[in-house]
């Protein structure tokens, strides 16, 4: 089978380890997500899903990948493209998931995740991760605009995701104005109409929770 | 386009912070100071000659109009800014670290400096004011970004290999860019010195091999990475560890990177090298579940209730630790050793099994190793087991002597010491973490950023998170415009005599149930049922179980009448509530066992009673929250869906379930002297706990609607594990050590006056024993039997606390003066700006714009 190349080399793994805030155990399982089909109900036997609960989900991802990519670290530089992402099941119910998406892509579109985009993003909403780090990318998660500060369009969007899709689940316009005006009256420190990273991270900062409610857990 | 650099080499002349670590989370970070850009770009502009240098006397001249505007000009005014004003803006550091990832690169830049610099030699003292380094590299967009990310990148390069592996490592990893950039980021620090010649020909190659190679080279390069290589070969059957440095020492590292010899290198591997590491990936993956217990379930409660559910649980699973804590040594030093070497059996005949006894804890159970009264006052020595008529086998002779009241005392205090020292490590620790100064203000703020849960991955618990944040952002705005009003006179009077009558109602209620359980703990004395009868002895343990479970729901129905403006606040006096009938109840039982049953049950064991009576009332508790469970939740939600026909099914009630597993636990602290199987009866009764909770709350409940601040939550939750529920079991059995005289006739302590004794007889005989360990009962008369340690001991740890709040005072006072300086320097940043807005007016006016 051609999955004798697919898994990753051990240097590989190693490597990553060292870059991400993943552990072994988490890397092989978003490979499994992504990449080996040794999970995939036609592959191989060996896995069933009483040991890896929870792939039963994400063999059907596997299959996403046209056959071709499986095998060789090719594989890794596969793109997966943005739809199949949305679709994984720890992200499908996120209202933030084609921000989460967009951030961590490096492809020229910002489109498509690679192998490593996504540990890049399981990395930062890992349980180990920084608040140092969880912070920036919560920044520019809810920088929509991309333009390195959160105004108020970036905030009326943010409140918008936060309350739901629906138009009558939304604030009204007084309501949102007054809830913008109040943050940037407690956030915007140098006042300057809108709150960068800087001010961004120190309000996190004030807010234990946030370490644990920015996790995805894998 | 030579200028960046002099800048750049500035940046570490600045000491910026004095001891702190150089993270954002410090306020000073948070500062822009902007009189440095005021001089820089004034010196830039001197040096470079731009137009701004024509326009800026100009801009510079009419101040005054300037510092007029400044006033009424704010930033909502900023849509008003002609687009080359917004373009400088746009570029200014405090905007682009945001995004660009050169000025990632320059910040993480100078937090490598300031580490290097703090490792290799102490800071000195603070300059006050200090720039944010980055800002230096701002150049007015003048050159292209990518030279300057170029240059930026080969600093940073730099930086980081003057750090040591571990630091780099360290760095590199929480560093916010992308896998790829950090590989190669870590490519070039390590390999830059070495072999920057292979480096460059490498980049033309086909990535995957090159990755392999470079990944081969770093193997080479330290023995880190071999041996985190290595683990991953061949690890199928060595437990995997994070750290590489505990397995085998580096071999001789390979040949730098030579075509040829790689191929040599690599082809031993590659055959075995998949298989293997396919095994290790599956072993690994089912091996996590192993390491993790309820990792699955865990996340699956976190998906579908979020962080506020999910912290019973992970309490539950704090407390099974702590439970595994106390039985390890337990088990090790007293119930294994006893039950390896059984006292002589008892003369009467051995009562039958009847499945009662699960219940009461007594007849069969009685004597076996479950209780107090099973253990031996003696030595126990193992030859003279099997040679019981001689008087040939000499104690002194033979083996270690296992004095067994001995073991049993220090075993216990031990397991209760470290009890202590882990449960107060986890709160000081959870405190840590969920106690952040100046938390308090800025709530819209926190609850916009920080509220949404990523965990939850069910698109219903989406939708009701959504619900839940919109009511709770609703709320906050009404709370604020209604504070601004004033409530009226007669309407607080109101309030406050419906507190106060609560409050009545709620004591009065917990004293008649205390009044009950006393009384009826009087009559139970009075009329002795005997161990055969093992229903009656059961009647107490009901009657406190029955108060425990229909008192909350009192509670909560007077609750309903009080109408508190926060539901935090609710929350709390609820668990005030139940936590004074809980514990008020324990204590008149506690004064029962200890005052009035040793006193009536001379002849008897004592001891193996309470630890029954503890044993009854963990499991009676244990029915009852089953009970609970199965009519508060499910047919609850069943009469609400089918007679109310509601929709919503009945919240899951966290502080109340969580009291309930304090109240357990305190239970296993207080009898683990009299039963020292007693955790182990709790661990069990933690297990299935868990799964039928869960299941419960899948099939029954929803997540509360109340925001709920999950790490304060769970920090209140310890410190009463902590504070009435441990100390409480600590001083009773205090009490009882100290104190109390054991019973005469059965129990490793059934010679002395207290079990306190056995520590002394053992000290005595110390000193007879010889010089060579007279300092121990020196120990022993000077630090424990003489007052003055233990008031040394208080006095420092109130010296501490007394300690740690002025500090936490002083971070206060220098946040607020840090607070202070940013708003000045946001107004020079508006000054600035407007100053700049006006000079490109001017510009526009009188020329074409050269922008």
């Amino acid at each position: 089978m051609g999955g004798s190349g697919s898994r990753l080399s051990k240097e590989l793994l190693a490597e990553y380890q060292d870059l991400t805030f993943l552990t072994k155990q988490e890397i092989l399982l978003a490979n499994c997500w992504l990449l080996l089909h040794p999970l995939h109900p036609s592959g191989s036997s060996r896995a069933s899903p009483s040991t890896v609960p929870g792939t039963q989900a994400h063999r059907r991802f596997c299959e996403l990948l046209p056959q071709e990519h499986r095998s060789t670290e090719e594989s890794l530089h596969t793109r997966v493209s943005l739809e199949q992402i949305l679709s994984l099941p720890e992200l499908k119910a996120n209202p933030f998931k084609e921000r989460i998406c967009r951030v961590f892509s490096t492809s020229p579109a910002r489109d498509s995740l690679s192998f490593e985009d996504f540990l890049d993003l399981l990395s930062v909403f890992s349980d180990t991760a920084t608040p140092d780090l969880k912070s920036h990318y919560a920044f520019r998660i809810f920088d929509f605009d991309d333009d390195g500060t959160l105004n108020r369009e970036d905030l009326s969007q943010l409140v918008n995701c936060l309350t739901g899709p629906g138009e009558d689940t939304q604030l009204s316009a007084s309501e949102m104005k007054q809830l913008i005006d109040n943050i940037l009256e407690e956030s915007d420190i140098d006042r300057d109409g809108t709150i960068n990273l800087s001010e961004f991270q120190h309000v996190i900062s004030r807010s234990p929770d946030f370490a644990s409610s920015f996790k995805i857990v894998l | 386009m030579a200028q960046p650099l002099p800048f750049v080499l500035n940046v570490p002349e600045i000491p910026e912070d004095h001891d702190r670590e150089p993270s954002p989370y410090d306020e000073s970070e948070v500062h822009d100071s902007f009189h440095q850009l005021i001089q820089e770009q004034s010196q830039c502009v001197a040096e470079e000659g731009l137009e701004l240098r024509q326009r800026g006397l100009g801009a510079a001249a009419p101040g005054t109009s300037g510092s007029g505007r400044q006033a009424l000009v704010g930033p909502e005014d900023a849509a008003a800014y002609s687009t080359a004003t917004l373009r400088i803006l746009a570029s200014m550091p405090s905007r682009t670290i945001g995004r660009s990832r050169g000025a990632i690169i320059s910040q993480y830049y100078n937090r490598t400096v300031r580490l290097r610099r703090r490792v290799s030699r102490p800071q000195l003292g603070g300059v006050g004011r200090s720039a944010r380094p980055s800002l230096r590299l701002y150049d007015l967009e003048l050159d292209p970004a990518a030279l300057e990310e170029e240059e930026k990148r080969s600093l940073l390069v730099k930086e980081l290999q003057s750090l040591t592996v571990a630091q780099r490592g360290h760095m590199l990893k929480g560093m916010p860019l992308g896998l790829a950039e950090k590989r190669s980021l870590r490519e070039e620090s390590r390999t830059l010195t070495g072999k920057p010649r292979e480096r460059r020909g490498r980049r033309g190659l086909f990535p995957c091999c090159g990755w392999l190679r470079d990944t081969c080279v770093l193997v080479g390069a330290s023995g880190l990475g071999w041996a985190q290589g290595r683990q991953v070969g061949g690890g199928a059957l060595v437990p995997s560890c994070p750290l590489g440095g505990l397995s085998p020492p580096p071999p001789p590292p390979p040949p730098p990177a030579q075509p040829g010899s790689w191929g040599l290198t690599l082809l031993p591997f590659s055959p075995w090298c998949p298989q293997a590491l396919h095994g290790l990936g599956l072993w690994l993956l089912a091996g996590l579940h192993g390491l993790k217990p309820w990792r699955y379930a865990l996340k699956r409660i976190g998906g579908q209730f979020g962080s506020s559910v999910l912290s019973y649980f992970l309490f539950l699973k704090t407390l099974l630790a702590f439970n595994a804590l106390l039985l390890l040594p337990l088990l090790a030093f007293v119930v294994g050793v006893q039950a390896a070497f059984p006292p002589p059996a008892s003369p009467g005949p051995v009562p039958a099994f009847t499945g009662l006894e699960l219940l009461t804890g007594g007849g069969r159970l009685t004597h076996t190793v479950m209780y107090y009264g099973y253990y031996s006052n003696s030595t126990l020595n193992p030859p003279c087991v099997p040679a019981p008529d001689g008087g040939q086998c000499g104690r002194e002779t033979d083996g270690l002597p296992y004095n067994m009241p001995l073991a049993y005392l220090f075993t216990v205090g031990g397991a209760f010491f470290i009890t202590c020292i882990t449960l107060v490590y986890s709160m000081s620790h959870s405190f840590g973490e969920s106690y952040r100064v100046g938390s308090t203000s800025g709530v819209h703020a926190i609850t916009v950023f920080c509220s949404w849960d990523h965990k939850v991955t069910q698109r219903r618990a989406s939708r009701l998170q959504h619900d839940n944040i919109r009511t709770h952002l609703k709320e906050l705005l009404a709370e604020g415009q209604l504070r601004q009003g004033p409530r009226s006179v007669c309407g607080r009077l109101r309030q406050v005599a419906v507190l106060g009558l609560v409050w009545l109602l709620c004591l009065a209620i917990t004293l008649g149930c205390t009044v009950a359980v006393y009384a009826f703990s009087e009559l139970m004395i009075q009329s002795p049922v005997s161990a055969e009868q093992g229903g009656a002895l059961l009647a107490l343990p009901v009657v406190v179980c029955l108060l425990n479970l229909g008192a909350p729901y009192l509670y909560r129905g007077l609750a309903a009448l009080e109408r508190h403006d926060s539901p935090v606040l609710q929350v709390y006096v609820a668990v005030c509530r139940n936590l004074i009938l809980k514990m008020v109840i324990l204590g008149i039982l506690c004064y029962h066992w200890l005052g009035r049953r040793v006193g009536a049950l001379r002849d008897q064991c004592w001891e193996n009673f309470v630890g029954q009576e503890l044993y009854r009332l963990m499991v009676l508790d244990f029915i009852f929250i089953l009970l609970d469970t199965l009519f508060g939740e499910l047919v609850w939600r069943l009469i609400s869906e089918r007679k109310l026909k509601r929709k919503e099914k009945p919240e899951f009630d966290i502080a109340g379930n969580v009291l309930e597993l304090i109240y357990g636990q305190t239970l296993t602290w207080l009898g683990v002297l009299f039963a020292p199987l007693l955790p182990a009866v709790q661990i069990i009764k933690l297990v299935f706990l868990f799964y039928i909770k869960k299941t419960s709350l899948m099939a029954n409940c929803q997540a509360p609607r109340r925001p709920w601040l999950a790490s304060h939550m769970s920090t209140v939750f310890i410190s009463l594990l902590c504070f009435p529920s441990f100390l409480g079991a600590a001083v009773f059995l205090c009490y009882a050590v100290w104190q109390v005289k054991p019973s005469s006739t059965c129990g490793p302590f059934r010679t002395l006056d207290t079990m306190y004794e056995a520590g002394k007889v053992w000290v005595r005989r110390l000193e007879k024993a010889g010089p060579r360990v007279s300092w121990l009962p020196w120990v022993h008369r000077y630090l424990v039997e003489n007052t003055f340690p233990v008031y040394l001991v208080s006095a420092l740890l109130l010296a501490v606390i007394y300690l740690n709040i002025q500090v936490v005072k002083g971070q206060r006072k220098v946040i607020c003066l840090l607070r202070e300086q940013i708003s000045n320097e946001g107004e020079d940043k508006i000054f600035l700006i407007n100053k700049l807005h006006s000079v490109y007016e001017k510009k526009e006016r009188s020329s074409p714009p050269v922008f």
